[in-house]
Parts: C-alpha cells; sequence; structure tokens
C-alpha cells in the first residue's frame, strides 16, 4: 500500500471517500510515522493517541451510516498548535508557567474543525507564548527542521513560532495544521519548511481559546502541504464567532474555489522597499522569477511604493510587547499553571513569573512594561500607533492601484539551531517581510516556490486586502502552478 | 535610549518578575539595544495621525445581552488551581 502519510488533505479525504481507507488506518499511519520520528524531530508535545483514535472511529461509523451528516474534514488527521486550548489534553504555550494546564474548554477554531469531522493527532511544539522565530524558546525543546543542507547532518529551525506545525506538516505527521500568526508566525516557518501558509484578514478567525499573545495582531491560519489543502482547513477554520468580540459577522468565502480563478488580467504590485540591504541573491531571483510567472499567467506587474515598511518592525516591538506584557499580566500562578511559593503575596507573583517565564518572554514583557508606563506612553507606544495607522495608510494607497502584491516570504532560507542567539534584533528581522500584513490586518500567505543553492526550501508571499483572501488564494495557485515545487526533504528521521 | 539599572530594577517591580540583582545589567543592555533601534521611529511625520487602535476598520465593537451565558460550575474553575478547598482557590495571605 502506498504511504498514507505522504497524501495531501485533500488526497486523502478523497481517498476516504472512496473508501479506498479508513480513517482509523490513515489515522494510525499518522501515529506510527510520529512514534518513529518526534524523537528525532520533536514536533509534538503531547501525542493524542487513544483521544484519535476514537475520534478517527467515530469519524468512520458516521460514514459508515446512510445519509449521515458528513463534515468538510471528515476524518482527516491534524495536528494543534499548543496555543489552541483543547479540552482535556494539556495545553501550555509552550511555556512553563502554564505547568500541566488541562483545559475544560475548546478553542473556537478546534472546535470548528471537529464540528467538520477532523481528528486529533496531539500538540504541536512552538516559541513559548509564540515569542520566538526558531522555536528556540520552547519550554520543550527546540524543533529540528526536517530540512538540512545537502549532506550537512546539523539540524536547523523550523523557523517559529508555528514550527512544530511547519515541521510536522513537512515531515508527514499530520495532513495539516494550526498555527498562529501576530508577526509573521505561520508564514516564516511555511516558507523554511516547504509548506504553505496562510494568515487571513484580522478578525476572520475566532481567536476566543487560543492563548493571547498580542491581541491586537494575533490571527489563526492553517499550515498545509498545498495550497487547496490551505484553503479548504482555512474555510473550516473560520467563521463568527459572537465570544471574541473582533470577530467579523460575514460568511466565509469558498478559498477552494477560488484557487482555480484565472490571475488574468490582475494587477500585482511589487513593493520596492522589500529589497533590503543583504538580502541574498537567490532571494531577489526567486522574486523576480515570481514576477515572470504571474506576467506569463497573464497579471499585470506594477512596481509600488509602501514607504513605511522600514519603520514596521520597530512599530511591532512596541505594539506586541506592550499587549503581551498586559495579556501576560494573568499569569500570576494563583487560579492555574505553576505556583512558586514566596514569603507573601507579592513575592509569590514574583517569584512565580520569574521561574514560569522564559528570557525572550520576560525581556519582551519588561518591554512592554516600560513602553506603558507613566511617562513613555507618548513617545512610544502612542507614537507606534500613529505609526502603525501610517503603515495601514500605505496598503490602502497602494491597493487602489493593485490586487495584490508580491513579496519574498524571508530575508533567508532556515538557519542552524543556536546560529541567531546573542543578538534579539537579528531574530527579529527574520519577521521583515511578514510583519506589515499583521500590523495593517491584511491576509497573507507563503508559498514554497524554489530551493536554494544549499537544497533548503524558500517561499514567496502574496498579500491581499482585507477579506480578499480569494485574490491571494487565486495568486498563490498560479504560484504553486508555475513554481511546480515538489521536492521533499530525505527521511532522515525515520 | 538607553535605560539603566534602576530603571530595569523598577520596570521588572511593575511586571511582577523577580530579576536577580545578576541579571539586571545584561537586561539593562538588551532592552537598551532594543529600544535603540526602535528609535528609528522618530524619523516619522505623524503630526495629526490618528493612533491606529484596532485592526478591524470601521467596526464598532458590538454589544450583547447583560445576561448570564455561562457559569454554575466551580469544579471547572477550579480544575486547574494549584491549590483549593471547598470550592475556593486557596490564596497566599493578602490582609494581615
Amino acid at each position: 500500500m502506498t504511504d498514507l502519510t505522504a497524501l495531501s488533505l485533500i488526497a486523502a479525504l478523497d481517498g476516504l471517500a472512496k473508501k479506498t481507507f479508513s480513517s482509523e488506518e490513515l489515522t494510525n499511519a499518522f501515529l506510527d510515522a510520529i512514534d518513529k520520528a518526534n524523537p528525532h524531530l520533536n514536533a509534538y508535545v503531547v501525542v493524542t493517541h487513544d483521544k484519535a483514535r476514537a475520534m478517527a472511529k467515530a469519524s468512520d461509523a458516521r460514514r459508515a451510516k446512510k445519509g449521515a451528516a458528513l463534515g468538510a474534514l471528515e476524518g482527516a488527521p491534524l495536528g494543534i498548535k499548543d496555543l489552541f486550548c483543547t479540552e482535556g489534553v494539556r495545553t501550555t504555550a509552550c511555556s512553563n508557567i502554564l505547568g500541566e494546564f488541562t483545559p475544560t474548554y475548546e478553542s473556537s477554531v478546534t472546535a470548528n474543525l471537529w464540528r467538520e469531522g477532523a481528528v486529533m493527532l496531539g500538540k504541536l511544539n512552538m516559541d513559548e507564548f509564540a515569542m520566538g522565530s526558531s522555536n528556540e524558546t520552547s519550554r520543550f525543546g527546540p524543533v529540528a527542521n526536517p530540512w538540512r543542507r545537502g549532506k550537512d547532518n546539523s539540524n536547523l529551525t523550523p523557523g517559529g513560532s508555528s514550527g512544530g506545525s511547519a515541521a510536522a506538516t513537512a515531515a508527514n505527521l499530520c495532513l495539516a495544521a494550526t498555527a498562529t500568526d501576530t508577526g509573521g508566525s505561520i508564514r516564516q516557518p511555511a516558507a523554511f519548511t516547504g509548506t504553505v501558509g496562510i494568515k487571513p484578514t484580522y478578525g476572520r478567525c475566532s481567536r476566543w481559546g487560543i492563548v493571547a499573545f498580542a491581541s491586537s495582531l494575533d490571527q489563526a491560519g492553517p499550515i498545509a502541504k498545498t495550497v487547496e489543502d490551505a484553503a479548504l482547513m482555512l474555510r473550516s477554520m473560520c467563521g463568527h464567532d459572537p465570544k471574541d468580540s473582533t470577530s467579523l459577522p460575514l460568511a466565509v468565502p469558498d478559498f477552494v474555489k477560488a484557487c482555480g480563478r484565472s490571475v488574468k488580467g490582475l494587477t500585482i504590485g511589487v513593493p520596492e522597499e522589500y529589497r533590503v540591504d543583504g538580502m541574498p541573491g537567490e532571494i531577489d531571483a526567486l522574486w523576480a522569477q515570481g514576477v515572470a510567472w504571474l506576467q506569463a499567467a497573464g497579471a499585470k506587474i506594477k512596481s509600488i511604493s509602501l514607504p513605511h515598511t522600514k519603520y514596521a518592525l520597530p512599530c511591532y516591538y512596541i505594539i506586541a510587547p506592550a499587549e503581551a506584557s498586559s495579556n501576560l499580566a494573568r499569569y500570576d500562578g494563583m487560579r492555574y499553571g505553576a505556583r512558586v511559593s514566596g514569603k507573601d503575596l507579592l513575592s509569590s507573583y514574583e517569584a512565580t513569573r520569574a521561574s514560569g517565564f522564559g528570557a525572550e518572554v520576560q525581556r519582551r514583557v519588561l518591554i512592554g512594561t516600560y513602553v506603558l508606563s507613566a511617562g513613555y506612553y507618548d513617545a512610544y507606544y502612542l507614537r507606534a500607533q500613529k505609526v502603525r495607522t501610517r503603515i495601514a495608510e500605505d496598503f490602502r494607497t497602494a491597493f487602489a492601484d493593485v490586487d495584490a502584491i508580491l513579496t519574498p516570504a524571508t530575508p533567508s532560507a532556515a538557519f542552524a539551531i543556536g546560529e541567531r542567539g546573542d543578538d534579539p534584533v537579528q531574530m527579529y528581522l527574520n519577521d521583515i517581510f511578514t510583519v506589515t500584513a499583521n500590523l495593517a490586518g491584511l491576509p497573507g500567505i507563503s508559498v514554497p516556490a524554489a530551493l536554494d543553492s544549499r537544497g533548503l526550501p524558500l517561499g514567496l508571499q502574496v498579500i491581499g486586502r482585507a477579506l480578499d483572501e480569494e485574490t491571494v488564494f487565486a495568486v498563490a495557485a498560479a504560484l504553486e502552478k508555475a513554481a511546480g515545487f515538489n521536492a521533499k526533504p530525505d527521511a532522515w528521521w525515520r | 535610549m538607553a535605560i539603566d539599572e534602576t530603571t530595569v530594577r523598577k520596570v521588572a517591580r511593575l511586571a511582577r518578575i523577580a530579576l536577580p540583582e545578576a541579571r539586571v545589567p545584561a537586561m539593562a543592555k538588551e532592552i537598551s539595544g532594543i529600544l535603540s533601534w526602535i528609535e528609528q521611529l522618530n524619523e516619522v511625520d505623524v503630526e495629526g495621525v490618528e493612533p491606529m487602535t484596532s485592526a478591524v476598520e470601521g467596526a464598532a465593537l458590538p454589544m450583547r445581552q447583560d445576561v448570564v451565558t455561562d457559569g454554575d460550575n466551580p469544579q471547572r474553575v477550579l480544575a486547574n488551581a494549584p491549590k483549593a478547598e471547598d470550592g475556593f482557590f486557596v490564596v497566599p495571605k493578602v490582609v494581615e
């Protein structure tokens, strides 16, 4: 029998529909693959063997019953980022401060997936509280990227913060995975692992039950093997939820159908400001190749200007830590999580938070506290919010003339674990091309498009108008088709 | 702008994070490095620009009925408590 774990989500659903295999067989194939690979890749932090088998059996029973309603993801085994609360399954955001926290409720996004018949394989590794670009800040240790530099056996990072989601998808340890993106945490790991990742428009996915990092920037989205798989996943994840006041009360379009739209006649913007110093020539060349592919598919290309691009990352590193310091104030060790007792209440708080938060989280909470503190609020936080308006205006101006924007997804290919440890700002620069879409609330997708000279995947990013994921998917599908990217990493972890 | 060690101690106190004295100089250096990188925002002309407070354009926060929609389940609320007794959280003494 063929390797079931190598199927795309859509191909697997087709096999399930045709009864070529059952969800139980498919699920067991994934569980076996995870058990073999996880000691090497560290992509999963919890594997829910029993729950997965029970959900798969229930799905098979629904399929066997004549006339039973079937979901859009009926029987499909998925991985869930550890930022999503899952009822009865430990959820820690990969932080020590959450201890053995086991939610008594289910996040809205994952509840949507189970409603559509999907099967949960387990919880995926990530940077602590989604703060990181390399998965190195996880309490459970880093994830290894399935991809390596040619014959070099050293482990690379899969990017972050959704590194477990990206690595598991790339290594066939799930059909697709949930992820979240605050500054690039879906798109950068997707680019580093040869997978597809989309962050939808802010408000498309409910944030209810997702551990909060920076609430005005956080959005959930999928990491998948193909553009169509990502479209199918996203459609199931989205939808209005009264429990999140920023969730949009809008119908969810048929994103899969949009993948089949022609790009003929569309105008694609190419922003000059994304040509940054020190960017490898290969990435510049891939970008030019992407332009040529879209032109060949009938799109018009227009050079555009997004003048405030260089201010996006510094702006983000005020807004995100400010919101994080406020959101993370809830971790006091009193109602849940790991408590460290001190001599009185205040010292208990301080000891709990000092031992529970890792170095990067502490750094960001302190920066956030500082920029919100009396005397500095106007100079830092208020100014950053105004710069954010400028960044959003840049896009509004550009989208008067173009239908979508094409950029590289990341300024480099995957780097080695420990390679960028010393200077936090160097690590932050990973998100230089992705963070703008978060600040402006726009949809952005990363599509694998080529391998670099060392055999590592590189991605292109498509950014769209607010609520126009359909055009984003159409352009992404055109890029995918033109690129014909079908490289897979050597399965060294088996 | 560089931030000094006294400010780092004060901010750590405000954030309720015990910062060992030995970590203070390094933390001051790291945060100063990040803040000096952020300084470039001062180049942007923000005269008369409204601050962006929401990523959802033009949407007012929805109102809902002021009614109880959930609750009455202390077991679930206390399920993850580090310490609980008789349906209550047990916390360090707050009032002497």
